[in-house]
């Protein structure tokens, strides 16, 4: 079964990945060497290798540009594979962490975090992971309560979606310190990146990816429906509540480090899968590569379209990420009538 | 042989199978009959325990499938559903999920899975379809598809619950001379069918089952000649023999 084409195809997507990686490193040096205080490439080797704290330039490198691009890339990565997973599980498109509220569980619970006066990097790990997983399963099960047609599930998440956002603008309001807090949280950005955190989360979101492309398989005999899947031998239900756990542990801990960006865990499953194809087994860490540096240039973006001011990441996405959504249910009706 | 004893299954609550005891022979094609909503596909689906609200004892040449693991049973029993979503995924891929049941962790394929893959696609003669997308096939590829999925899996038994349904005639011929070859080869196919000229012709062995009862089981000529069969369809197939065998045909 090793034939020429599907050796080929296989030698596509490896190439296809290197590619992706390439775009990521372009898109991190152009994060750290652009900005009001222009870096060259030189100057960037000599801040580099002289580590921190020596120079103008390394200061800038080492406390405000380096935390800020690996946050950009650790958020479009996870963010990115949480959207594929949750569209696999849920066997719909059009579903993201974003779109189905899972997002703004965590963003709901690190609002509750910060107005209980908690601010230590793990236990907003921990808030945001348990308001993602909270909001994911209550999406999963109401979808099931009511039937589940694909479009449904979808729909629920967007009702779940509106009141947790409620909820949590609701906090803000009541809870003045808090909505100072967590401000950046709600529009979703890089501008006040909390280094403290930036650990934790590599942890937790490259163990999560790790494990996730391991079961790219069991992910994909999933999406042929429960009884073909059971019939092969998976076990269904464990397999997605395993599954969707770490897709919210990705959004929830991408919520920690940037706030609630949305549109990432859409966008880039639906360009990685028109240039890799879905069945592809490339395709998830494709989408980390691919996320990791969408979010990059999105956030090179945001800082350099309106110098001297910066757009947060967040209000950039959201302008990129509406049309494309239209877009997507545009192209969804033309297949329908074809 | 697959033994079915004291099989009682349901969904929420409402119990759609009564007390049925089934008997399907190793090797040959066993075809379940029976009007709508009698549970057919509740049978078959319990075999695989794809009912959770069933009780009652099914067994494989002797051994009791509760005693099998998910993965243990999926390699001695292969599905064809009535239905499925049809996903954005390549023939060749699709197949290779037929040695599911086979892979560790990681799941790495090995030789022999790429091996058996391509002598189900090969067998079903969609080598040439391998790298299409299952979404711009045609109902009776799609069902090859399945089929050959079913074949990677490499299982004694297969069921098939109503494979012919959306299939033009040629592709329902097609895929019950396929069923009746992977018989011969000493595969036990368990299959629910509505057409009675397909049952009779195809059938070796059939059960005729009515309101989540087994009201009769044998040879195709007794179960279609039995007065059980007027009982449960409210109407008496007719026979004339020809040529080639005997048939069957309904007046309305």
């Amino acid at each position: 079964m090793k034939n020429s084409k599907s050796s080929s195809s296989k030698l596509n997507g490896k190439v296809i990945l290197l590619l992706a990686a390439a775009f990521c490193v372009a898109a991190a040096v152009l994060n750290i060497c652009l900005g009001a205080s222009g870096m060259s490439l030189p100057k960037l080797w000599e801040a580099l290798i002289s580590g921190p704290g020596t120079s103008a330039a390394s200061r800038i490198l080492w406390y405000v540009r380096l935390p800020r691009t690996v946050a950009t890339l650790l958020s479009g990565a996870a963010l990115a594979v949480s959207g594929a997973v949750i569209q696999k599980v849920l066997s719909n498109q059009l579903a993201s962490p974003h779109i189905i509220g899972v997002n703004s569980g965590a963003g709901l619970a690190v609002a509750v975090c910060t107005a209980a006066g908690l601010y230590s990097a793990w236990t907003i790990a921990g808030f945001a992971f348990a308001g993602a997983l909270g909001a994911t399963f209550l999406v999963v099960a109401i979808g099931k309560r009511i039937g589940a047609s694909r479009t449904t599930v979808v729909l629920s998440g967007v009702a779940v979606n509106a009141c947790l956002s409620a909820i949590t603008e609701g906090i803000s309001t009541m809870v003045p310190d808090a909505a100072l807090a967590n401000a950046d949280f709600r529009v979703g950005g890089f501008s006040s990146v909390n280094q403290s955190r930036l650990l934790p989360s590599a942890i937790l979101i490259i163990a999560a990816i790790i494990i996730i492309c391991t079961l790219s398989n069991d992910l994909e005999v999933l999406s042929l429906g429960d009884d073909t899947a059971q019939s092969l031998g998976l076990k269904v239900t464990r397999t997605r509540n395993f599954v969707l756990t770490l897709a919210a542990l990705l959004a929830g801990t991408s919520v920690m480090i940037a706030g609630v960006l949305g549109f990432v865990g859409l966008i880039v499953p639906h360009i990685a899968r028109r240039m890799i194809g879905n069945s592809s087994g490339y395709m998830l860490p494709f989408c980390a590569l691919l996320g990791a540096g969408f979010v990059a240039v999105c956030d090179l973006a945001a800082r350099m379209l309106f110098s001297p001011y910066e757009l947060p990441t967040g209000i950039l996405l959201s302008a990129i990420g509406g049309p494309f959504f239209v877009w997507l249910l545009l192209k969804r009706k033309e297949k329908r009538t074809a | 042989m697959i033994t079915i004893s004291g099989l009682n299954a349901g969904y929420g609550g409402s119990e759609i199978l009564t007390d049925v005891h089934a008997e399907f022979p190793t090797g040959k094609i066993s075809v379940i009959i029976g009007p709508n909503g009698c549970g057919k596909s509740t049978t078959i689906r319990s075999i695989l325990r794809l009912v959770p609200e069933a009780k009652g004892e099914i067994s494989l040449d002797g051994v009791s499938l509760d005693t099998l693991t998910q993965k243990e049973l999926a390699r001695k029993i292969a599905y064809l559903p009535q239905s499925r979503q049809v996903g954005d995924i390549e023939v060749q891929r699709m197949v290779m999920h037929g040695r599911f049941p086979y892979l560790g962790y990681p799941r790495k394929y090995r030789k022999e899975d790429y091996e058996k893959v391509a002598q189900a696609l090969e067998w079903m003669e969609l080598t040439d379809l391998a790298h299409r997308n299952m979404q711009n096939l045609s109902g009776g590829q799609r069902q090859k598809v399945y089929l050959a999925l079913a074949l990677a899996q490499d299982t004694e038994v297969i069921l098939m619950d109503e494979p012919t349904t959306y299939l033009d005639i040629r592709n329902q011929l097609e895929l019950l001379e396929r069923a009746k070859r992977l018989a011969e080869s000493g595969k036990t196919i368990i299959m629910i069918l509505h057409d009675f000229e397909e049952t009779l012709h195809y059938a070796d062995h059939v059960v005729l089952m009515s309101g989540g009862k087994v009201m009769t089981s044998g040879t195709a000529e007794e179960v279609l000649r039995s007065p059980k069969m007027t009982e449960a369809f409210q109407v008496t197939p007719r026979f004339y023999r020809a040529e080639d065998g005997l048939h069957c045909y309904i007046v309305p």
